[in-house]
């Protein structure tokens, strides 16, 4: 006996619409791009690749290059944190009229601000501040100031217009002045929820920081363009490797942090 | 930061001191002395020490990520970013530039369609290997064979590595061994969406109800039968959000991997960029920022109508 199966569910017209137009655009994307994974499969392709896999073969490991390692590495620590206190207090100071406190009108201004800052990755803000702040962690850092800026702010923003309204109202009604109420009241309540973004948003910015060197901005990531640029693939591997110990730590405090702050 | 104003007048028994702040100044305005004396900082030792380790943690930031803000108000710098700032008010937006940057807009979108399908292909099956859930052995005495614990592990720690390396740094290396243009991009966003999309896949599926799928393992359907007609229906909204979702992901990855050389608007910026071209990186910008916004807006287009 050949089990009878419920019939199908019948599908909207709608969807085998966008299935297909889902479809088209992938077809489309691989029919357009000028790929060359036919060179990546012969023969002279792979030996290429194989003798560039095995130049990382042992990491650089004489002590000078991993002092400066090492040296690259507190610099892109040093970036993310420098460029998220900066962001902390651009987007506290934006967050404020970006939760209506001032009227309708700053609050749409400063959001479509925050919009535009947040819109630009930081790489491209560190491309863009190279002409400003020359090449070096400086740019970055700001870079990664601004970015953090435009996302800190709208999370501080949503979280002040979310805030309880009540305890403020109440020192303002027993006689507060505006200020001390929003100081005692509001920022107390949406602290914590300020400190926790303030920590995942330093996360994504290690991460960050590690790479925005590529276009100059100072840390590891300027070690490992250079390195690479001049193929020197041992140097390469151990700045790789550095930088997957740096993002590894981060994970693990971050996780540890979490987990006693929830607890 | 305030000094202890009345170190004379602190009793043992001092009544302010658990007290909130509001309670505080109520009383503070209750007392009778004639002025009104602040009641002291019940913290102010653990603020003063909080201000101390701050600073001495800020100092050697500061000194490591070079933070020299005059710099950018000496002459010189002042000077180029104000020719810089200047051409921004004048996108270039010329029919032949626009269409350059049309075009680049296209491949930056193609770069990421390609690369998250080639991740998909890599990640669904790596997700079948992964998921605890389809395992035969673990049925009834809940451990797994030495065997098929060795592979699901060595799979996940594979697709760990593939997702720790940052996309860019993918694309630094492809760059250095196929070349400039977007093949790298491509393989880059393929390689490191697949680790991402495999493990969020795998976590996904795990966090399904169990049922059907033991049902089906236990009465000896084979493993695709009881992903398909298990797992897959509880779980398929939610796996088709979070693809549209990291789809919109690749379309900013993509712009930004044009800046090591593998194609796409990021590549055009960068050219821009290099030759101070303000009006050029503006128009680049508009057209980028607009791309994400509608990319974004698609996304969740497509994730409310499927989710």
């Amino acid at each position: 006996m050949t089990p009878r199966l419920p019939a199908p569910p019948p599908r909207a017209w709608s969807t085998w619409l966008l299935l297909a137009a889902l479809i088209a655009l992938v077809a489309a994307s691989f029919a357009t791009l000028p790929l060359q994974f036919g060179e990546l499969f012969t023969a002279e392709a792979w030996s290429t690749t194989r003798e560039f896999l095995g130049g990382f073969a042992p990491p650089e490991t004489a002590t000078p290059f991993l002092t400066k390692t090492g040296y690259a590495a507190l610099e892109t620590l040093s970036m993310s944190a420098l460029g998220t206190l900066l962001a902390v207090i651009a987007g506290l100071a934006l967050a404020v009229p970006a939760a209506g406190r001032f009227g309708a009108a700053p609050r749409a201004l400063v959001r479509g601000l925050l919009n535009v800052l947040r819109a630009v990755p930081e790489l491209v803000w560190a491309s863009l501040m190279l002409v400003a702040a020359g090449l070096g962690p400086f740019g970055g850092t700001l870079a990664l100031a601004f970015h953090t800026s435009g996302v800190l702010g709208r999370l501080f923003g949503d979280a002040l217009e979310n805030a309880e309204p009540l305890p403020q109202q109440t020192l303002i009604t027993n006689g507060a002045a505006p200020l001390p109420a929003f100081f005692y009241a509001t920022l107390q309540q949406t602290l914590p929820q300020m400190l926790s973004y303030t920590l995942y948003r330093w996360e994504n910015n290690i991460r960050a920081a590690a790479v925005l060197g590529v276009v100059g901005a100072g840390g590891l990531g300027q070690m490992l363009k250079y390195h690479l640029s001049l193929f020197q693939m041992q140097d390469a591997a151990s700045v790789i490797i550095a930088m997957l110990a740096l993002v590894a730590l981060v994970d693990a405090i971050s996780f540890v942090l979490r987990r006693s702050l929830t607890r | 930061m305030r000094p202890c104003p009345c170190r004379t007048k602190r009793r043992p028994g001092w009544p302010w001191a658990p007290a909130s702040s509001a309670a505080r100044s109520v009383s503070a305005t209750l007392s009778l002395s004639p002025q009104r004396l602040a009641p002291p900082d019940p913290a102010w030792r653990r603020r003063i020490n909080a201000c101390v380790v701050f600073l001495v943690l800020l100092w050697p930031m500061l000194v490591f990520s070079e933070f020299k803000p005059w710099i950018l108000f000496d002459s010189q710098s002042l000077a180029a970013s104000g020719r810089f700032l200047a051409g921004f008010l004048h996108p270039v937006l010329g029919r032949e530039f626009l269409g350059i940057v049309l075009v680049n807009t296209w491949q930056t979108v193609a770069i990421a369609s390609a690369g998250l399908a080639l991740a998909m292909l890599g990640a669904i099956p790596a997700t079948l290997i992964v998921t605890e859930r389809l395992s035969i052995s673990r049925l009834g005495r809940g451990r797994m064979r030495p065997a098929a614990a060795l592979v699901r592990h060595s799979v996940r720690s594979l697709l760990v590595l593939l997702r720790s390396v940052p996309e860019l740094v993918w694309a630094l290396l492809f760059v250095r061994v196929i070349g400039l243009g977007p093949t790298a991009g491509v393989l880059a966003i393929a390689l490191t969406y697949s680790g991402m999309l495999g493990k969020v896949y795998a976590e996904i599926l795990e966090s399904s109800s169990a049922h059907g799928t033991d049902t089906l393992l236990a009465n000896g359907s084979g493993r695709i039968a009881a992903f398909l007609f298990g797992a897959l229906p509880e779980s398929a909204s939610e796996l088709v959000s979070y693809t549209v979702y990291r789809w919109e992901c690749a379309i900013r990855g993509s712009a930004v991997m044009g800046f090591v050389g593998a194609g796409g608007l990021g590549q055009r910026m960068d050219e821009a960029t290099r030759n101070m071209a303000g009006g050029e990186v503006a128009t680049i910008l508009i057209v980028f920022v607009l791309l994400v916004a509608l990319a974004d807006l698609v996304s969740k287009l497509l994730r409310r109508r499927l989710g």
